[in-house]
């Protein structure tokens, strides 16, 4: 058992029993989701954080794994989905559309990843972080412009090819009596994608290559003194990373079955995967998984209980205000930059590191 | 490093480095609005664009020339430089609009003494505000980009949902004091009045920027921070102090600047200094980081390029100055003006 899940985790095991009890609780979930619950919200939930999941992870190995700050990776993540959306869009809901949009995302997702990384890597991270911002910025507007071609602010809706199609009834479940739809399948590819791709990711951090680009991120002189080449190792990492992001993207758009500059490009859901990933626990890949969660749930749930604590507090001054619902962002940012300065390890790093000073208490 | 003793023991203008100006940047101004003018054809439509260029040029310049210099000297990027913005703008508009007497007023003395007060509240605030970002938010991760880049961003978020709270999430009208609106016209070119105010207070600041860097002791000492900061520590001088000061006067930059972004807009909304801050991290690029004339230059560059593309071509304005900045970079990869060792 522990020989499959060593294989399937890249050696990379969460090492930290609650850290494993959290990780079994959301796969776990997740991966029943469509047979747990019944409304659209919670499926809509379960789905958004396998994409999120997949997004986080593939935005650690830039941030925590190779140490640059990109403003760039919802860039990337639009790339995917309106390749998908409007491929879709324009040549008819079949698989071959899936499939040419999605290859002509990843060929243009590379191309730019591959000219940010060259004009800019070489340079300082401040320098890369302000470069990718400014063209991802560029790139969200020009998107919200070329409205003949991207349907601009209002985005695309599209239909989706006939099996994911909510309509389409599959078969039924005989015990649970519960119809498996097309929207069901839908959430299957897009879990079973996250997880595989989740895999991979694992697997390239553990890999030899995964090695250097964290030997670069702790020490750049030391490494390229070692002999790697540390613009090309970074490069790479940041086209991998471009990569995995259209992904995410494809899946976002298949799921939702529909593209605009608010779901995929704006400024705020690059600021929400930064806060993912910073919570979660950067250079952890684990991280991403308990970063989106609890920042997807936060986003869906929290703003309820704000609401009800905000009736709680009427007539008090300012304090309503501060608890107000739309206000949920305020407090995750001041939990991001205490996590910062407290927990720079995030919730998975502190939880690894107690785990491990546990296991030394007894043997002392 | 050993001639630095005997070069101070020299008046500040023996001092001058004898390596020649370098002046070709300053060509690229001329140049650009030479080549847009076949492209936009009439000369009138060129003259007013490029005069509303200049204006935005300044503003854009008032506010980035705070965050290159804080880069400059303390190797310290502020991504929250966006808050200052907006917290200036709202500050600026509940100062006005507690004065309709004097924003309302037909003479021009009163609309400006209005605006100079409004102003003036909305550097203090941002300065003040400055102040305690340095101290509680950016000093414990003084060297560490990395952090630096995630706790600013971080502050980032926190102010512009304090915004909200303390002022509404809705879009807030900023009117014009009564004797700025309209424009001066002759013959076919319309200049507005406002943008004429924007210009000269653009170099006003950085006339006073120029004379505070190169002619007092106070500048000297922090172009030497710049250059090599363990040595004017050695020589006695408490450059954290020097640091502090720079922070909230850019800040406090960065709140005028906001004021003039807002007046010019007429608009007000919490997102606005995300809008400028991507423009102002284009020019501080393109000028050299760190360096305040090449951010001069850039920010004129780089309201040029808005200007006449949004003219010729709205939908491509943003990606054209990120064009802009790919070729400038290709020519001069550290930027216009190269600041040493960055």
């Amino acid at each position: 058992m522990s020989g499959i899940a060593d294989t399937l985790l890249s050696g990379d095991l969460p090492r930290s029993r609650i850290l494993t009890a959290l990780l079994g609780v959301i796969v776990g979930v997740l991966a029943l989701a469509p047979l747990l619950f019944d409304g659209a919200q919670a499926i809509n939930t379960a789905a958004k954080i396998c994409v999120f999941i997949v997004l986080a992870a593939s935005y650690d190995l830039l941030l925590g794994y190779t140490g640059i700050v990109s403003f760039a990776h919802t860039m990337f993540f639009g790339l995917g989905a309106y390749g998908v959306g409007l491929a879709l869009y324009g040549w008819g809901a079949t698989w071959t559309s899936v499939a040419a949009g999605l290859a002509l995302a990843i060929v243009a997702g590379l191309a730019l990843a591959l000219v940010i990384g060259l004009v800019s890597l070489r340079v300082k991270a401040i320098f890369y972080a302000m470069i990718t911002l400014a063209v991802a910025s560029a790139f969200a507007i020009l998107a919200g412009q070329l409205s003949d071609f991207t349907g601009g602010e209002d985005g695309r809706s599209f239909r989706v090819p006939e099996l994911l199609r909510p309509a389409t009834l599959l078969f039924r479940l005989p015990l649970l009596n519960i119809d498996i739809t097309g929207r069901t399948a839908a959430y299957y590819l897009v879990a079973g994608s996250a997880a595989g791709l989740f895999l991979s990711a694992l697997r390239v951090v553990n890999s030899p290559f995964g090695r250097v680009l964290q030997a670069i991120r702790e020490n750049e002189f030391r490494a390229e003194a070692i002999g790697f080449d540390v613009v090309t190792y970074r490069t790479l990492g940041n086209c991998l990373a471009a990569v995995m992001a259209v992904f995410a993207g494809a899946l976002y758009a298949l799921w939702l079955r529909y593209v605009g500059p608010d779901t995929t490009l704006s400024f705020g859901i690059m600021l929400d995967i930064l806060l993912m990933v910073v919570i979660g626990g950067m250079g952890t890949l684990y991280g991403a998984i308990i970063g989106a969660t609890l920042f997807i749930l936060a986003q869906s749930y929290l703003q309820k209980l704000m609401g009800a604590a905000a009736k709680s507090t009427q007539g008090i001054p300012v304090l309503p205000d501060l608890l107000h619902p739309d206000r949920w962002l305020l407090w995750l940012g001041v939990l991001f930059v205490l996590s910062v300065y407290f927990f720079p390890a995030g919730i998975v790093g502190t939880l690894r590191s107690r785990a491990v000073t546990q296991e030394q208490l007894p043997k002392t | 490093m050993t001639t630095t003793a005997t070069e101070q023991s020299t008046t500040v203008d023996d001092a001058r480095p004898a390596t020649p100006r370098d002046r070709l940047p300053l060509l690229l101004v001329p140049l650009l609005a030479l080549i847009a003018l076949p492209l936009i054809g009439s000369p009138t439509t060129w003259v007013t664009l490029t005069i509303a260029a200049l204006a935005m040029g300044m503003m854009i310049f008032v506010i980035s020339s705070g965050l290159t210099l804080v880069f400059g000297l303390m190797d310290v990027l502020n991504f929250g430089h966006g808050a200052f913005i907006a917290v200036g703008a709202y500050v600026a508009m509940s100062v006005l609009a507690l004065f309709p007497g004097l924003t309302q007023a037909s003479s021009l003395p009163l609309n400006l003494a209005g605006l100079g007060l409004a102003t003036f509240a909305a550097m203090l605030v941002t300065g003040l505000l400055g102040f305690a970002f340095e101290r509680i938010i950016i000093r414990p991760v003084y060297g560490q980009h990395l952090k630096q880049i995630l706790i600013t961003t971080g502050g980032l978020i926190v102010a512009e949902q304090m915004i909200h709270v303390l002022w509404g999430g809705d879009q807030k009208p900023m009117p014009l004091p009564a004797g700025l609106r309209g424009a001066f016209t002759f013959g076919d070119v319309n200049i507005e009045k406002f943008r004429i105010l924007a210009v000269a207070v653009g170099l006003v600041v950085f006339a006073t920027i120029s004379l505070v860097l190169n002619r007092t002791k106070l500048g000297l000492l922090i172009r030497a921070g710049v250059e090599n900061r363990e040595m004017v520590e050695a020589l006695g001088y408490r450059i954290r102090r020097l640091f502090t000061g720079v922070f909230v006067a850019g800040s406090a930059l960065a709140g005028l600047g906001g004021t003039l972004w807002a007046l010019y807009r007429e608009t007000l909304t919490a997102a606005i200094g995300g809008e400028v801050i991507v423009l102002v991290f284009i020019v501080i690029i393109i000028g050299g980081l760190g360096s305040v004339g090449g951010c001069f230059i850039g920010s004129i560059l780089v309201a040029m390029m808005a200007n006449y593309t949004g003219y010729l071509a709205p939908k491509v304005a943003l990606a054209s100055n990120i064009l802009l900045m790919v070729a400038i970079l290709l020519w001069r990869p550290q930027g216009l003006y190269p600041v040493a060792k960055r």
